[in-house]
């Protein structure tokens, strides 16, 4: 670890004065120390923020919740609120990290949590991520846990986040404060940039900005929702592939449906051409095997990946037969309910 | 001087006529609350006055030199001390009882990972800062880093009998398959530690280390002092799993260092150290052909293999050790391919030998079943040996059908169905089986008991590295002594005490633990003759000695003089005459989700006999910990290495996976039949710790055989293998 300075913030415009490229925001610290014990994060200063006010609470927003930067995981995934009416929140939160981490990490540090692409982590190893421009060493190397949606050649780090997969399932929006204390919100897919030639910059955040918070809105009145993680053990491990799902079935045929794949992208992954193959229709194996063979339907950039299309194919399957009732439903797939 | 007695025939079963009744008990480590309360000072918690911090610094080319070293690139670091680089570095760690210094390359490099170089700083953030950022200059040549394609290949000499042709081109009943299995990291949670302290010219190390006796004249070697000259301390260990069986590079550093700067160094790796420059296990390639009649009799048996190592590495993983004697056939044969490869060097893990060539073996008796449509169990019941297929040698004690039946019957064997025909939901279930054997060995050791009126202490230089070594000598001394377990105390870990076994290849407690027998019976001879019985009349019990009608208070026999004796033992002709092994049957039952491919044991019997039980806790952990790390060799674990550069990518346990607590069902039994080894030693006990490893990932691998269909041969059975052989079946 390299000597850093650390600042207290006392509030957010103090948080954010003291906030530059040189700077890194400290939450839970899960994930920021570890890097930085391997120097490959090595900021200046380190702007503690877990004092601020006001950023530890779910509060009713709206129809929906606002769920604050602060809020540890654990806390976010035992709240009664998010386990009636968000289940697959619930669920994708425990099936992260283990027991002490998630008592430590905070929704804000688990969405800017960095990839655990090895060779990002290896300072000795050339990666873009780390040095623009360097290369990327794990372009032949061993790369079981890599993405196969949104790569570029400069770049095949997957994130590794499974509540972020969640919330991109749930349309939550996250809300980034600016220096100049201004808020906007930001959908997922605004927040997270795909690699392109810069893999450096994973989002579209300014050094100086801040998320405060993430906002879930209304959960679609009666669906069910599920969260399935494959990994290579039954805990305490990094997705290979996750699907999480949102199906609300109308008389019988699936009246709305939202999926988010993780471990196969630079950021939780979507695509509505497949949630729209589902519309109107009745559940049915064929019908999932086709919209599992589209999502999968190019290579994997690198062969050690090849392995995560099958892999994404089956389980797809096994949750849209669990979710829309073809199948018996196994843990990880509830019917929400209304919070009383 | 003390003799050392030789095992060279059956000893009397001293240890069930003795009273005292704690000896096999599941008593208490007398040193787990000082473990569970953080009190127990492993390697690195004791810090002597003065004492600064090593960084090892690593290699980042896999094979060439190492031109020079920019310690201006470091200069800015506040307390930074020195860049330590000696000629006498360590290329790896020592092999388990090398007694010698492993290579010592000066400046050549022969894996990336290599550590070459040691920051010392005040302090230990300032040390890691400055081996991270220090910039060293290579020249660097090609080197080979892949086994399926280095060229370099040393057949080692094969043993074979009968008649290959013969025996297998007529069979009914033909296996031909190759299993596959990765490289395997020790994964101790505590990482390797050395703090080192020049006192003159003698040189006190508190190390992370397994076999103090040894590792005192590798460091000595390595140093270039006589061994007398060297201390090592090694009171608690936490967890080896063969990787703290030599030397390692950490404690020759740390050792050279201090005297270089004149002050205590302590320098503990960085977990991807660990992974980086510790020895691994091999990965192995092994091909089975196993051939049978039609009743299942086995006409021929081959198990080849192929391993890798460092060049000059004499190690070799024993891939076949236990093929070679569980099971007999008409014609067998063993060969082994050592490769060279530039990666970190291989040794000892867990089992060498049986951790992966079991699984491999009982995968293939398995297959072989299947081909015969019998019983996996009757199959290998057919076909146990009379004597040592290879060596001609009796079996010591080997109750393997009894195994193999009582397991069976416990685990309700009788309800296995065919392949793919159980099924919960989206859940294929399957049961599966396999046999467990591992030789047993005895190894010289000494050890000190000390009678007096507060009680007796045992005094060896054998270590306790998690597995109950405090327990079982506590227990073995108190049962001969007839006392309390808490009147007698147990100092372990420093080589000023007479040199035990030290902890390896499952022989640590037999072997220590017959030295403090032996010691403690010189002693009751001597209670014999104070009380006036014969020793063979002597009965002690809760401080009381009784014999030939007479009665004592052992503290009024002693009337205040302290009784020492000092004994040690080796192994002598029983060790020619017999062949002395621990056996074993694991039977598994897992689920195999038929989309995902996910695999889950649901529950998991092993049913051992080996020899004496000495304390049935401490027994227990080690056969249930050894099968618990089968189902993870079997499931999870794969360290892996660049193609391109061979380092280890797979460089900490959120990479390297092992059994997470989730992955291990609550049904997780371990057995143990009552069983005497006459000839292993005088407790009659064998080692239990590797046992229950060998075979127990067999017995995962073919269960979900019997849940799904499908062979997996290429182990970890992750899901993408799960998914790609049920894809390639139509499923
Ligand atoms: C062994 C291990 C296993 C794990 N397994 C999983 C897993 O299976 N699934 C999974 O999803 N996660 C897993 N994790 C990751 C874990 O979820 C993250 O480390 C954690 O969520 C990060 O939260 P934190 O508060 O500790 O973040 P920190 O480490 O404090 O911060 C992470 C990053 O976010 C930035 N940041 C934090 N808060 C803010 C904010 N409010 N505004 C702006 N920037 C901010 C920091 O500057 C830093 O760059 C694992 C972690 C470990 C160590």
């Amino acid at each position: 670890m390299r000597a850093f300075d650390y600042t207290r913030a006392e509030s957010l415009d103090q948080a954010a004065a003291a906030l530059d490229p040189a700077a890194s925001v400290i939450a839970g610290g899960t994930n920021l120390l570890d890097l930085m014990k391997l120097q490959v994060m090595t900021p200046e200063r380190v702007v503690d923020i877990t004092r601020l006010p006001g950023l530890d609470a779910i509060e009713p927003e709206g129809e929906g919740l606002r769920l604050g930067a602060l809020v540890r995981n654990s806390d976010l995934a035992a709240d009664p609120r998010i386990r009636a009416r968000y289940p697959l929140l619930s669920r994708a939160l425990l099936s992260g990290a283990s027991g002490q981490i998630r008592n430590k990490a905070t929704t804000g540090g688990n969405l800017l949590q960095r990839t655990r692409c090895p060779y990002f982590y290896d300072p000795a190893m050339a990666c873009s991520k780390r040095e623009p421009g360097a290369g990327c060493a794990a372009q032949g190397g061993v790369g079981r846990m890599l993405a196969i949606f949104g790569t570029s050649d400069a770049c095949l780090a997957a994130h590794p986040s499974d509540m972020a997969v969640a919330l991109r399932a749930l349309d939550a929006e996250v809300e980034v404060r600016s220096r100049d204390g201004g808020l906007r919100r930001l959908a997922l897919d605004e927040l997270y940039r795909l690699p392109g030639d810069r893999p450096d910059l994973e989002t579209t955040l300014a050094a100086d900005d801040l998320i405060t918070a993430v906002i879930l809105p209304a959960p679609v009145a009666g669906s069910v929702q599920a969260y399935r993680k494959l990994r290579d053990r039954a805990s305490y491990a990094f997705a290979l592939v996750s699907v999480a799902a949102v199906i609300r079935m109308d008389q019988g045929r699936i009246g709305q449906a939202a999926l988010a794949f993780g471990g196969v992208a630079p950021r939780p992954w979507r695509d509505a051409g497949l949630e729209a193959m589902l519309h109107g229709k009745t559940p049915d194996e064929a019908l999932f095997r086709e919209v599992a063979q589209r999502l999968t339907a190019d290579p994997a950039p690198n062969p050690d990946t090849e392995f995560k299309r099958p892999l994404l194919r089956r389980t797809l399957v096994a949750v849209l037969r669990e979710a829309t009732g073809l199948a018996q439903p196994s843990i990880g797939t509830d019917a929400t309910k209304d919070a009383a | 001087m003390t003799q050392t007695f030789r095992m060279d025939k059956p000893q009397p079963r001293l240890l069930d006529e003795t009273r005292q009744g704690v000896i096999g008990t599941s008593m208490d480590r007398p040193d787990g609350p000082l473990k569970v309360s953080g009190q127990a000072t492993y390697t690195a918690d004791a810090l002597p006055e003065g004492c600064v911090h090593g960084m090892l610094v690593r290699a980042t080319v896999t094979r060439g030199h190492l031109r020079d070293i920019d310690r201006d690139s470091i200069a800015d670091i506040p307390g930074l001390l020195a860049v330590v680089r000696d000629p006498r570095f360590l290329r790896n760690p020592a092999q388990g009882m090398a007694g010698e210094a492993p290579d010592q390359p000066g400046d050549r490099i022969d894996y990336h990972g290599q550590p070459v170089a040691l920051v010392v700083a005040e302090t230990f953030e300032a040390a890691r800062d400055g081996a991270l950022r220090l910039k060293l200059r290579f020249d660097s040549v090609a080197a080979e880093v892949d086994p399926d394609h280095a060229t370099e290949v040393e057949p080692q000499d094969p043993t074979e009998s009968g008649d290959w042709n013969a025996a297998w081109s007529g069979a009914a009943h033909q296996v031909d398959v190759v299993y596959t299995t990765p490289c395997h990291a020790s994964a101790a949670m505590e990482p390797h530690a050395a703090v080192a302290e020049w006192q003159g010219d003698r040189l006190i190390l508190r190390g992370a280390l397994q076999m103090l006796r040894f590792n005192r004249k590798e460091l000595a070697d390595a140093v270039g002092i006589p061994p007398e000259q060297v201390q090592i301390l090694a009171p608690y260990v936490g967890g080896g799993f063969g990787s703290k069986l030599g030397i390692g590079t950490e404690a020759v550093a740390a050792a050279l260092a201090a005297r270089e700067l004149g002050r205590p160094v302590r320098v503990v790796m960085a977990r991807q150290t660990v992974f980086d420059a510790v020895l691994r296990r091999t990965e192995t390639r092994q091909h089975l052909q196993l051939a049978a009649d039609a009743e299942g009799k086995l006409l021929a048996l081959g198990h080849d293999d192929r391993v890798s190592n460092l060049p000059g590495e004499e190690f070799a993983e024993p891939v076949s050790s236990a093929s070679q004697f569980l099971y007999g056939a008409r014609a067998t044969r063993f060969r082994q391919d050592m490769v060279r490869v530039h990666r970190v060097g291989a040794g000892s893990v867990r089992a060498p030998g049986e951790a992966v060539g079991v699984i491999a073996i009982e995968a293939a008796m398995d297959e072989l079943a299947d081909a015969l449509g019998m019983c996996p169990v009757e199959l290998r019941l057919r076909n146990l040996p009379d004597q040592h297929p290879v060596t001609g040698q009796p079996f010591s004690a080997r109750a393997l059908a009894d195994c193999l039946r009582e397991g069976a019957k416990s685990f309700g064997w009788s309800d296995r169905q065919a392949p793919g025909a159980r099924q919960e939901g989206d859940w294929l279930i399957g049961m599966g089986m396999a046999s467990a054997a591992r030789p047993n060995m005895l190894v010289k050791s000494a050890a000190r008991v000390r009678l007096s009126a507060e009680g007796a202490v045992v005094e060896t230089d054998m270590t306790d590295i998690g597995t109950g070594t405090y327990a079982v000598l506590t227990q073995v001394a108190a049962e001969m002594l007839g006392l309390p377990p808490g009147q007698v105390t147990v100092k372990l870990g420093d080589t000023d005490l007479p040199g035990a076994s030290g902890s390896g290849g499952s022989f640590g407690a037999s072997s220590s633990g017959s030295a403090v027998f032996l010691a403690a019976k010189k002693i009751r001879d001597r209670l014999a003759a104070k009380l006036g019985c014969a020793p063979e009349d002597l009965s002690l019990q809760d401080g009381l000695a009784r014999g030939a009608n007479l009665e004592a208070p052992i503290n009024d026999l002693l009337a205040g003089e302290v009784l020492v004796e000092e004994a040690e033992i080796k192994g002598g002709k029983t060790a020619e005459s017999h062949f002395s092994a621990g056996f074993g049957a694991h039977f598994c039952e897992v689920a195999v989700h038929r989309w995902t491919g996910e695999v889950r044991v649901r529950r998991m019997h092993g049913t051992f006999a080996m020899g004496r039980v000495l304390n049935e806790k401490t027994a227990r952990s080690q056969a249930v910990g050894g099968m618990i790390w089968g189902v993870g060799s079997a499931l999870h674990e794969d360290m892996s290495h660049d193609p391109r550069t061979g380092h280890v990518v797979t460089r900490d346990l959120a990479n390297y996976h092992i059994a997470s607590h989730a992955d291990i069902p609550r049904d997780m039994q371990a057995v143990f039949l009552e069983e005497r080894d006459d000839f292993a030693n005088p407790l009659q006990s064998k080692g239990v710790g590797e046992l229950g490893i060998s075979g127990a990932g067999g017995a995962v691998l073919n269960a979900i055989h019997n849940a799904c269909g499908v062979r997996i041969r290429d182990i970890p059975a992750t899901p993408d293998r799960v998914i790609a052989a049920l894809e390639a079946a139509g499923r």
